[in-house]
């Protein structure tokens, strides 16, 4: 009995790893190039923005190293169900400990980190090329673009997004308006909760915390229009915290600023002066501009009369 | 720790004189769980009056018209007498008084009422954890269905915003909250004393206070909704949860709760594994499961006291006027995240490990073969307690963190994914060329790992910084901690509740249901979360009602998917039922022909687990190694656990 389970231990074997090898190698490559050539071009969030593109070539690339891992288990275990079932009426254990296992463990260990090691300095060099790629820095940022980026402030609160730009007298917009090719910094605070400032197709988010200024910077590299949502839960119309912004040509953006500046100057007066955070209990007369701007909870009127409108 | 000789009779913790026999009062008389509901009711009334007391005068209570220190004091003697109806404090008072203790339930008593008992067999208060965990883990599911149901459309709405978010609020909480111990309660209790061959657990007190406070916690997660809810979802942020109505607290009071009972259960397991084990049970014959629960007891014990604090501290801000995290008054609302976070992510991997252990410790005995990696699994284990502590800021990569902590953060979580790889590792090494029995228990495993790949590779995407950008705070997360915790924890759960519930009572469950429920659940479960990935990168966030109208499609069907799934735990709850209460078909022996220790007892195990404490001859994974050593000895000769002791190098005085 033992000698016949000896001789099963040491019966010839199928080359089994080299099989699985190459049914690996051959699924990685496909299933890589598809990802890298087919799917990269279209992979979220797209390349509106330097922040995005470089995101999408993250995701790319993190896509490509992830698939061979998952391919190989993946491939194993189906290899491992179909070959290695116990035929019925079969009692008999399995082999003990095999030789090799030693080996194998090391190898493992050593990938397993390179590869880690390998995506952690890629993933630094991606936070410093694009100027933090679009991600809230914090009030000190480390990965800052070259030149002036344009100044502009989001406000956050239940349940709105406003939008000051220095530059133009500090006037506050509800609607993000950005020139095309320059680099923009966002000064990301909030009056009341925390919120979070998602430009998604420019791939920029930043959360909003009151007596914060969370930087964050892009550069739109195309025109068009983007969805701003608020990313983190923050009372009872968080689901409808969200509007639309625009990329648009350096002329048009002036043209747009200008004009907008001078509609806006009564409301601007009133407002309390441009800062980095603001105290909402701290400020006298901001309900009074809330009403005269006709600035209004994003709730509206969506959901009738029993539900509340404001904060 | 040594035996200097055999106990002669069954240990009575407690010290319970053992000539003396426990008289036993009519049912009702005896401390259980509607004395705890007498006990809470009147702890509840008492706290809630002192609180208008204290606080009635306050400003802020007679403007706001609410008083949350009466609620907080209410909930908080509610829970003292919850307890004291059950009387956990009686064995206390008597001794305090000079009377001799009575030891509660011995282990001698039969029957279904002591399930209903503070008891300290350590085998009653896994069965209560299981039933506790099922009837939670329902509950939780009930609201997800509900959740479900309102993001069919975009545009149309089931529930008002308030109710969506409490909804959205319960479900979370109780699944993270309640589920922490979903597997060290059920069976790091019942199976750790029985796999290192001890006869009791070390503070047996202390596990059952842990599972006598789930259903506080439980009832008490519930009240929220008679306030109105909580707004903050299960993280509880601050300072909305400063703004939120009395809700809240019932929220923070059931966490901390459970944060108690949690310190308590890791405590007890800790102290048991390293001072109870059985003479022979070397570290390297530990089975990989008590491994498991090692690191999680250890994770645990470590983590939920800043949880409390966290908690604690919010509970203070809410009712005495406390600024820890009020901007307006000097405080910071970084500092409740922080908080929140450093316990948080141990948290998962307090879920996490032990599904690591149970598919680990029944993939051998499916595979006929050794566990592959032994050493590198429990070292696996170990390497992801110690660095889940290191990690948690990665939740904060947006949230404006100094910017220089981010590589530091990115750098830590992407290395917790190499110990996290071990446990493939030791799957693929323990498949190799052996003999696969696809049992219910074992599909279950290989569903487990077939998710959990998917869950921890999304888990790398996420811990790229640039990447994590546009995924966090959408479904993308959402996506990726369902598929680590339910894909990966419950699909163990299942296969755990398979394998062991015919040791705990002595039942088969229904096999060919256990298949359907399998197939259906891994199908429907692929199928609810895997669109989530697409769903959250194409900008749907976290805890919305309301989403672009293009992604209703993918909506609809998550949703659809999302019911099945709901009725693929129906038919589990349904095989538990029907195999436990009605059909109770015997199972004997070891119907999987395991090595583990605890399968060498009878189904259910005697009273005090071994009839004599065994001495380990082997480690439990000798599948098909020549001539293997039984794994112990369970009837050593008289006088053999003294040589084995004088062997043994004298302990220090």
């Amino acid at each position: 009995m033992a000698d016949a389970a000896a001789a099963r231990v040491d019966a010839p074997q199928p080359r089994h790893g080299l099989r699985i090898f190459w049914v690996w190698l051959v699924l990685s490559v496909v299933v890589d190039v598809l990802i890298w050539f087919v799917w990269g071009p279209h992979l979220p969030p797209g390349d509106m923005s330097s922040s995005a593109a470089s995101q999408q070539l993250d995701v790319k690339v993190l896509a490509v190293v992830a698939a061979p891992v998952m391919l190989l288990i993946y491939v194993y275990f189906g290899y491992a169900l179909t070959f290695w079932r116990q035929r019925d009426g079969d009692e008999e254990d399995g082999p003990p400990e095999l030789s090799g296992a030693a080996r194998a463990q090391k190898v493992w260990i050593s990938v397993t980190t390179v590869l880690v090691l390998g995506l952690f300095v890629f993933g630094t060099v991606q936070l410093v090329s694009p100027a933090g790629a679009g991600a809230g820095e914090g009030s000190r940022p480390a990965w800052k673009p070259n030149g002036k980026p344009l100044q502009v402030q989001v406000i956050a609160q239940q349940w709105l997004f406003t939008y000051r730009y220095p530059a133009y007298g500090g006037m506050e917009t509800t609607q993000l308006v950005l020139p095309v090719d320059q680099p923009v910094q966002f000064n990301v605070t909030s009056l009341d909760v925390i919120h979070s400032f998602w430009a998604i197709q420019l791939g920029v988010k930043a959360d909003a915390v009151q007596d914060v200024n969370n930087v964050a910077y892009t550069t739109p590299q195309r025109t068009g229009g983007f969805t701003v949502r608020c990313a983190e839960l923050c009372g009872l119309w968080h689901g409808a915290m969200f509007d639309y912004g625009k990329v648009v040509s350096v002329p048009a953006f002036e043209s747009w600023a200008k004009s907008t500046e001078t509609k806006l100057a009564p409301d601007t007066k009133i407002l309390p002066a441009y800062a980095l955070t603001y105290s909402p209990n701290e400020i006298n007369g901001l309900a009074k501009f809330f009403y005269q701007a006709g600035t209004n909870g994003a709730g509206g009127g969506l959901y009738g009369s029993n539900f509340p409108n404001q904060p | 720790m040594s035996i200097a000789e055999q106990p002669t009779q069954p240990q009575q913790p407690g010290g319970v004189d053992p000539g003396g026999s426990l008289p036993l009062r009519a049912w009702w008389k005896r401390p259980a769980v509607h004395t705890a509901l007498l006990g809470a009711a009147v702890g509840y009334l008492i706290g809630h009056w002192l609180g208008v007391r204290i606080g009635g005068g306050e400003q802020q209570v007679v403007n706001g018209d609410e008083n949350d220190l009466a609620l907080v004091l209410g909930y908080v003697l509610a829970t003292l007498g919850w307890l004291a109806g059950l009387g956990v404090f009686n064995d206390v008072f008597r001794q305090m008084a000079g009377r001799p203790s009575r030891g509660t339930e011995t282990y001698a008593t039969t029957g279904v009422a002591r399930y209903f008992r503070f008891t300290l067999d350590h085998k009653v208060i896994g069965v209560q954890y299981l039933v506790g965990m099922i009837v939670y883990f329902c509950t939780a599911g009930l609201f997800a269905m509900a959740i479900r149901t309102e993001l069919l459309s975009p545009t149309a709405h089931v529930f008002g915003p308030g109710a969506y978010i409490e909804i959205v609020g319960e479900h979370g909480t109780m699944m993270m909250m309640l589920m922490s111990s979903v597997v060290l309660g059920p069976f790091g209790n019942y199976l750790v004393p029985l796999m290192i061959g001890s006869k009791r657990t070390a503070f047996p007190r202390l596990s059952a206070v842990s599972f006598w406070l789930t259903p506080v916690a439980f009832i008490v997660l519930l009240s929220a909704i008679l306030w109105g809810g909580f707004p903050t979802g299960w993280t509880g942020y601050a300072p909305l949860s400063n703004q939120a109505t009395q809700g809240m607290d019932a929220y923070l009071v059931a966490f901390a709760l459970m944060g108690i009972s949690m310190i308590l259960a890791g405590v007890n397991l800790l102290v048991t594994i390293i001072c109870y084990r059985a003479p022979g049970m070397r570290w390297s014959r530990l089975p990989i499961f008590v491994w498991s629960m090692l690191a999680t007891s250890f994770v645990m014990v470590l983590a939920a006291p800043v949880l409390i604090g966290g908690m604690y501290m919010t509970l203070t801000d809410r009712t005495i006027q406390t600024a820890f995290f009020i901007p307006d008054l000097g405080g910071s609302s970084f500092l409740y995240e922080n908080l929140f976070w450093f316990f948080g992510h141990p948290e998962v991997y307090i879920l996490a490990l032990p599904g690591f252990g149970i598919v680990s410790e029944i993939i051998p005995v499916f595979c006929r073969r050794p566990l592959f990696g032994y050493k590198t699994a429990a070292a696996g284990m170990i390497g992801v307690a110690l660095l889940s502590f290191f990690v948690w800021q990665h939740h904060l990569f947006d949230s404006g963190i100094d910017s220089d902590a981010r590589p530091l953060f990115m750098l830590t979580t992407e290395l917790i994914s190499i110990p996290t790889g071990f446990i493939y590792l030791v799957a693929m090494g323990t498949f190799w060329r052996a003999k696969i029995r696809l049992t219910v228990p074992m599909l279950f495993c290989l569903g487990m790992y077939f998710n959990f790949l998917i869950g921890g590779i999304s888990g790398v995407f996420l811990s790229d910084v640039a990447a994590d950008t546009t995924a966090h705070g959408t479904f993308f997360v959402l996506a990726h901690f369902h598929y680590t915790i339910m894909g990966g924890l419950i699909f163990a759960f299942m296969a755990a509740i398979y394998y062991w519930l015919p040791k705990f009572m002595g039942i088969k469950l229904n096999q060919r249901l256990g298949k359907i429920q399998f197939w259906t659940m891994f199908i429907f479960f692929n199928s609810t979360f895997l669109p989530m990935f697409a769903i959250g990168e194409l900008g749907q966030p976290r805890r919305v009602f309301e989403y672009a109208s293009n992604l209703q499609t993918l909506n609809d069907w998550v949703s659809i998917s999302a019911y099945l799934l709901g009725c693929s735990i129906l038919i589990f709850v349904i095989n538990f039922v029907w195999s436990t209460v009605i059909v109770r078909e015997r199972e004997v022996g070891n119907p999987w022909q395991s090595r583990g220790l605890e399968w060498q007892v009878s189904s259910p195990p005697p009273p005090d687990n071994f009839a004599r404490v065994p001495i380990i001859l082997s480690a439990p994974y000798e599948y098909g190694v020549k001539d293997a050593p039984p794994v112990a000895d369970l009837n050593p000769p008289a006088g053999a656990l003294a040589g084995a002791v004088a062997a043994m190098a004298a302990p220090r005085a």
